[in-house]
């Protein structure tokens, strides 16, 4: 009837105006200290979701953060997903390269959030929205 | 089937016998729980005025908050949310001022009346309507009230200050989102005109996260102050910002960083030819 494990929390915190973003960078710094990240890494982890959150924003055009403590049996962590149903990125190789951007931004959040985190996924393509996910460990 | 025009009738007609009494309990049960928040002159007015809009919408007939009779209880309701909630009252307290006046109406049932008494269970979740819409009403007032203290924030937390003649200092606290670090950079280069100031020293101390985005109004400031003659410190970089601001590939360039304001304005006294000498204790000498 019910699942044998407690279904993972997942905090899902919606990305559609600028204050969102801060709303994702305070969710993401909870659940950071919950597992027990170094203060560098907490503000690592923070500061990617910072970038990652207002990409969503902006150029995802809103969507989404899921946050949830991550566990491969060794370590504990945070796993933030940012999902939006925008336009996704043709050119993936070229959004990754620093100082790119085809706005008015520096081209440092996408290659600067890879450098922050752990694990970094990312799941777009034209006309498919785009899905990122990072992973923090603790050390 | 109980018909809602007879239902509301009996009521009504309660309502209105009985009003000293019912009001006089409700007030009292209003007074009780505000626990001295509010004077017994306040809740006095809120509570008349809660109860004559009320009665009218009894009067009607109507069942529900969103005929327009209903205009007024509406509007009397929302305050109460509204003044409640600014004043620090929880969304629970607030609806039970408006669930207390059940007790004060049942009191004056009398039991046997059947009739009334299903008329009194008809008004009852007429009065549980009321409630659910305060709730509303507070929470929307909550959000408003945030909104509001956001914006007092961006205004108090951006002071510039001068710390020295010719160096002032702008310590940023908390989220440096667009618009308050566009509030930021006016209120700066602005003092630097005012006061003919050559040197300013932006203070990071209290900013948690350094972000691309707030990089870039910080450089941009600074860029902006350079043009205008002056020179820019950034000071209270802390070893977590350091480390995250290399990682994700910022550079500060040509621009002086400082780790503590201390350090920077020595730093701006000394390249304005101010040495500071340590006074050589008396005796010593
Ligand atoms: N969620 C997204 N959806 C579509 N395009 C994106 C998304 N995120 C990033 N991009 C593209 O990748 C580029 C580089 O992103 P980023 O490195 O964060 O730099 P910046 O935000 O300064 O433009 C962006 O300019 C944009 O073209
Ligand atoms: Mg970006």
């Amino acid at each position: 009837m019910y699942p044998a494990a407690a279904p993972q929390q997942v905090n899902l915190v919606p990305i559609v105006r600028d204050d969102d973003v801060v709303r994702v960078r305070q969710a993401v710094r909870t659940a950071a200290l919950a597992a027990k990240l170094s203060l560098v890494d907490q503000t690592k982890l923070v500061t990617a979701a910072s970038e990652l959150a207002r990409n969503t924003l902006i150029y995802g055009g809103g969507g989404r953060a899921e946050i949830e403590q991550a566990d491969n049996g060794r370590k504990r962590g945070v796993r933030v997903v940012f999902a939006d149903e925008g336009p996704g990125i043709a050119d993936l190789e070229l959004a990754m390269t620093d100082g790119y951007t085809s706005g008015n931004g520096m081209g440092l959040g996408l290659s600067g959030a890879r450098r922050l985190v752990d694990e970094f996924d990312i799941d777009t393509a034209a006309g498919r929205g785009t899905r990122i996910t990072v992973t923090k460990w603790a050390r | 089937m109980t018909d809602m025009s007879t239902a509301g009738a009996r009521i009504a007609g309660l309502l209105h016998e009985r009003h000293d009494e019912i009001v006089r309990q409700w007030a009292d049960a209003v007074t009780y729980a505000a626990k001295g928040r509010l004077t017994v002159a306040e809740v006095q007015s809120q509570v008349s005025e809660m109860y004559g809009a009320l009665a009218k919408l009894v009067d009607s007939g109507s069942r529900d908050l969103q005929v327009p009779e209903a205009a007024e209880l509406r509007a009397v309701l929302a305050e109460l949310s509204r003044s409640r909630a600014r004043r620090g009252f929880s969304p629970s307290e607030t609806s039970i001022a408006v669930l207390a006046l059940k007790d004060a109406v049942q009191s004056q049932v009398d039991t046997s009346d059947a009739g009334l008494l299903a008329s009194f269970l008809w008004f009852s979740r007429l009065v549980d309507e009321f409630a659910l819409f305060t709730f509303e009403t507070y929470s929307r007032a909550r959000e408003e009230l945030i909104v509001e203290q956001g914006e007092q924030m961006m205004e108090l937390s951006t002071p510039v200050i001068k710390l020295w003649d010719g160096v002032v200092g702008v310590p940023l606290v908390g989220t440096l989102d667009s618009a308050r670090a566009q509030v930021v950079m006016e209120k700066l280069l602005q003092t630097l005109v005012d006061t003919g100031s050559a040197y300013a020293i932006i203070d990071i101390t209290g900013v948690p996260a350094v972000d691309t985005q707030v990089a870039q109004h910080v450089l941009k400031t600074v860029m902006a102050a350079r043009l205008m003659g002056a020179e820019c410190v950034i000071s209270g970089i802390r070893p977590q910002i350091a480390q995250t601001v290399v990682s994700l590939g910022i550079e500060f360039g040509d621009i002086v960083t400082k780790a503590s304001l201390a350090d920077a304005l020595v730093h701006t006294l000394r390249r304005s030819g101010i040495e500071l000498v340590r006074r050589a204790q008396r005796g010593e000498a």
